[in-house]
């Protein structure tokens, strides 16, 4: 019952997704794509719970379906909000370019393990035997996916901060010369 | 049993407001289901938790009713402003 029920919950929104992302392509309005992109989002964020990868999903969420709608929006209120419609000569390669991505994806799938699979290196490596023992001693942490990208990943996750820090500031400077500009403008 | 039947039914809103972020026509139409798909999407995640035995998901989906309400505040801010605030020279519009 509960193979089943995890099976048609994984088709249907994995089919919402096909249809969204069709919807996307199609539309020229992009408004209506800024919110199809948030339900694409919150679509790809159950996927992610339904797969017991909550803290991705989460981020997905947040960033996905919160920020970046917000940003989409924000970006068509200082440019136009329709899309012009590609050329003939133009789409064919694009096409070509597309199932070309798609192709390579899928021959790289065929090489990853069945899901849920027990023996792969990430499930027999030892060292996550070590951690699930000793992370509640040496770090103190409940929570261990915490304690893996705070303590262990440490430098790791500081890097990530930088670059996110660094790509918030640039929009900043970006965004902050576009307004003075216009402020001048006005006096 | 009970939770799959809440399943199907929040399964079928789904569907009903994807359909209604696809068709419009109007802004506020897909601003809507936007908003109705993110409380499903939080229900989702709800009866997921019961169905398949991890009732803990329950905080996820509390976190997620939070992103969606701040969510729709900005996208309706945005609506009606125009921007989200940003500080343009005179320092007359305070509180935006």
């Amino acid at each position: 019952m509960n193979v089943f029920a995890f099976d048609a919950l994984n088709v249907f929104l994995l089919a919402c997704l096909v249809v969204t992302a069709i919807a996307i392509a199609r539309l020229r309005g992009l408004f209506a794509v800024a919110m199809l992109s948030g339900i694409y989002s919150l679509l790809s964020a159950s996927v992610f719970v339904l797969l017991d990868a909550v803290d991705v999903a989460f981020t997905e969420a947040a960033v996905g379906a919160g920020m970046t709608t917000v940003l989409f929006l924000a970006t068509f209120g200082l440019t136009r909000s329709r899309e012009n419609a590609a050329s003939h000569e133009r789409r064919l390669p694009a096409l070509l370019v597309s199932v070309a991505c798609g192709a390579v994806l899928l021959f790289a799938l065929s090489d990853l393990p069945p899901f849920g699979a027990a023996d792969t290196p990430v499930q027999t490596h030892p060292i996550a035997e070590r951690y699930v023992e000793t992370t509640h001693d040496e770090v103190g942490i409940p929570n261990m996916v915490t304690t893996l990208l705070a303590s262990y990943r440490g430098f790791d996750t500081l890097g990530e901060v930088m670059v996110v820090f660094t790509a918030g500031i640039a929009v900043l400077m970006l965004l902050g010369r576009c307004s003075r500009e216009r402020a001048e403008d006005d006096h | 049993m009970m939770f799959a039947a809440a399943m199907v039914a929040v399964a079928i809103t789904m569907s009903l407001a994807l359909a209604r972020a696809l068709l419009g026509p109007s802004v506020y139409d897909r601003i809507l289901a936007l908003n109705v798909f993110g409380t499903k999407t939080v229900l989702f995640i709800a009866v997921a938790g019961f169905l398949f035995g991890r009732p803990e998901f329950l905080d996820i989906g509390l976190v997620y009713a939070l992103i969606n309400f701040i969510g729709t505040v900005a996208v309706l801010k945005l609506m009606h402003y125009g921007e989200l605030g940003w500080i343009d020279g005179a320092g007359e519009h305070d509180d935006l």
